[in-house]
């Protein structure tokens, strides 16, 4: 009989790319950044072209998180998101233009309050709207892939036309409000001031949603149902009502992307949520669906490429977040996060 | 004979035989029934969207899988043709080499997009397909020194397909007897072969393995089909017929551009009529595609009519102006997809 073999274990720290590996998605945003900056000659259009590139990222994922999530915990992927977000820029335009005293007024503090009350009555009133979208239009075709798409595609053409009854087929042109109009300089860049508002409104977004996702209960609830519906249910905790109540908040940003996407572009159509929802999508899908901070990263990787590459090569902007999301798809087929699934 | 023609696949309702014998014999000698440069304008219309809506439902009834896309790969076909006859000069040539190319292009690109997406799972590639085709659209109607940009391309077609061609003296049935005739029935013939090829594979073993993956995928890559290589190849089919359309399209209007081939519009006109009609089978495509192009271009009257009988009333007119007539077709594609999933043809049926 042989001895036992000796205990000899071996401590090796893992390697460097080992290590990285959890990081990889925001090394990406980062080597991204460097990457513009090497290929962009002058420093100050870099630096305007990252802010605006900040800026267009964090509004498609304050667009985009809502479908993210809601796909996560219930697994309805909605089609008819981009109507929240016309919707949500058609409430908040038409509440600006009649405030207009207060937008019009070079105070900084009263076009604050106005641009406020355009956001909270646009994110109210698609709120209220998603509850409806959701009890009417994807309530009975619940755990059917094929037929919600249909259906949620259906009731955005409704809603389009909707907006088109109510507001008329004409294009809506908007005015930002008066201090946040124009640049400031930093460092020989121009810096347009209604962008970094934009970056700021993203970014505490983002920032209440990672909270209320890790440290609040309501959250645990979310994330728990993300990755085991089945087994929430069955300790007593009603999904139903944490969906819907995920599908409204998820509504809400839509419409609160859509006012700062509609004053971004400085101008409103029917249709322009079903244009977002193109740079939406593919957030989500290279972001990994129903995953909040792969939305988050993905979104800042499409706002930094579409701008960069447009200033490069103008033509190419739209292909190369496809040629992004084919290769992301190609490095990590589920998108940068994954979620994963008890099922 | 006549059952191996339509592949065994028999309507199967005394009704829907009745409706199919009639739009096939009103399409079959419309210049003849209908004359005037509408109604025959409407019903090359209607054939080709028959092609184009049956191609879809190969993918949608049959396969399960959600693409938009569609419209790119009609696109993709039309395009080709006009480049073609573009650059090579007028001649049936560079008909046959713009839509073979054409079709080439389209079961390519469907396949590369379907190995990228279907891998992981069928959701993505509707989302995949949105943006695919929206990026492209964009980009034809940036690329303007090649594809004429928004405003598109006219081009001109063998001179035996154009009104000033006459194959015999006089008028045949009361109809001038001149290329005109012979582009519907060009036409018409490759839109009934098509469409006959279709039945075909949809009735095959093909079609069947397709129809026990959209029931039940998990199960179809149990018994050994792989699944993947079914979905990927239905797509690229479907996109290649698909294309060969556009290209029956552009023949037939000798123009192509972003609105007539490759807007979202003629998207959610398919989706609509795909389920209107019946998905699933393919004489859904039928008769969506006929009452949906008939009613694009007649129901619009009945709204504006309805819209006066009520113009005292508020909001109500605006809701029946006759612009609003896709407001009112999406209601009745959700109520479909809800209670008539298997649309009319299904009704019929009896299902």
């Amino acid at each position: 009989m042989s001895a036992a073999p000796k205990h000899a274990p071996t401590m090796a720290q893992m390697s460097l790319a080992e290590r990285l590996a959890p990081y990889a998605p925001i090394l990406l945003v980062i080597g991204l950044v460097i990457a513009g900056f090497v290929a962009i000659p002058a420093t100050s259009s870099w630096l305007t072209l990252t802010v605006s590139g900040l800026a267009m990222g964090m509004m498609i994922f304050i667009m985009a998180s809502g479908l993210t999530l809601v796909f996560g915990l219930m697994d309805v992927i909605n089609f008819g998101h981009g109507a929240f977000v016309s919707v949500g820029a058609f409430v908040g335009v038409s509440l600006l233009l009649l405030l207009e005293h207060m937008t019009g007024a070079p105070n900084l503090l009263w076009n604050l309050t106005a641009l406020m009350v355009a956001i909270v009555g646009a994110m109210a009133a698609t709120g209220l709207m998603g509850y409806a979208f959701e009890r009417v239009i994807v309530k009975p075709v619940y755990g059917h892939h094929l037929k919600q798409i249909l259906v949620t595609m259906g009731g955005l053409i409704v809603v389009e036309q909707l907006i088109i009854v109510l507001w008329g087929p004409e294009e809506i042109y908007i005015t930002r409000p008066e201090s946040l109009k124009g640049a400031i300089t930093f460092a020989g860049a121009a810096l347009e001031k209604y962008r970094l508002v934009a970056v700021a409104i993203g970014l505490v977004v983002f920032l209440a949603m990672r909270y209320t996702l890790r440290r609040t209960k309501i959250g645990l609830i979310v994330r728990a149902g993300v990755e085991n519906g089945e087994m929430v249910q069955a300790l007593g905790y009603n999904l139903r009502m944490v969906f819907i109540g995920v599908f409204v908040a998820g509504s809400a940003l839509a419409g609160l992307g859509g006012v700062l996407w509609g004053l971004y572009q400085e101008v409103i159509t029917a249709h322009m949520g079903n244009q977002t929802m193109i740079l939406v999508f593919i957030v989500v899908i290279i972001g990994g669906l129903g995953s909040v901070e792969g939305c988050f990263i993905g979104a800042l990787m499409v706002g930094l490429m579409q701008n960069y590459v447009a200033f490069l090569e103008p033509k190419a902007a739209l292909i190369s977040n496809i040629a992004l999301m084919v290769a992301i798809l190609m490095w990590r087929p589920m998108g940068m996060i994954p979620v994963v699934k008890a099922k | 004979m006549l059952k191996t023609l339509v592949s065994g696949d028999t309507p199967r309702s005394p009704f829907l035989l009745a409706i199919l014998i009639v739009i096939l014999i009103c399409l079959a000698f419309a210049p003849f029934l209908f004359p005037g440069v509408r109604s025959v304008d409407t019903a090359a219309r209607i054939c080709i969207f028959i092609v184009l809506v049956a191609s879809y439902d190969l993918l949608l009834g049959y396969g399960g899988i959600v693409s938009f896309a569609h419209t790119m790969f009609f696109g993709l076909g039309a395009y080709g043709v006009a480049l073609a006859n573009t650059h090579m000069g007028r001649g049936f040539d560079a008909l046959l080499v713009g839509s073979v190319a054409g079709a080439g292009l389209a079961a390519l690109l469907a396949l590369v997009i379907g190995l990228f997406s279907l891998r992981v799972r069928a959701i993505f590639f509707a989302m995949i397909t949105l943006a695919v085709a929206s990026a492209v659209a964009v980009l034809v109607s940036q690329l303007s020194t090649l594809t004429g940009g928004e405003d598109g391309l006219s081009f001109k077609i063998p001179r035996a397909l154009g009104p000033a061609f006459k194959f015999m003296d006089g008028e045949l049935f009361g109809v001038k007897a001149n290329g005109k005739l012979l582009k519907y029935y060009l036409v018409f013939i490759s839109c009934f072969v098509l469409f006959l090829l279709m039945l075909r594979v949809v009735n095959s073993p093909f079609g069947r393995v397709l129809q026990a993956i959209r029931e039940n995928d998990f199960r179809a890559e149990a018994i050994g089909y792989r699944v993947v290589h079914y979905r990927v190849a239905a797509t690229c089919l479907s996109a290649a017929i698909a294309a060969l359309a556009g290209a029956l399209y552009a023949v037939w209007l000798r123009y192509v551009g972003p609105d007539t081939t490759l807007s979202m519009e003629i998207m959610i006109d398919i989706l609509l009529m795909v389920v209107i009609g019946g998905m699933g089978t393919m004489y859904g495509a039928v008769i969506g595609a006929t009452l949906f192009v008939l009613a694009q271009n007649y129901l619009q009257n009945v709204l504006s009519l309805a819209g006066e009988s009520v113009s005292s009333l508020p909001l109500l007119p605006d809701l029946l102006n006759a612009d609003r007539w896709l407001l009112w077709l999406g209601v009745l594609f959700i109520l479909s997809v809800y209670f008539f999933p298997t649309g009319i043809v299904g009704r019929l049926r009896g299902k």
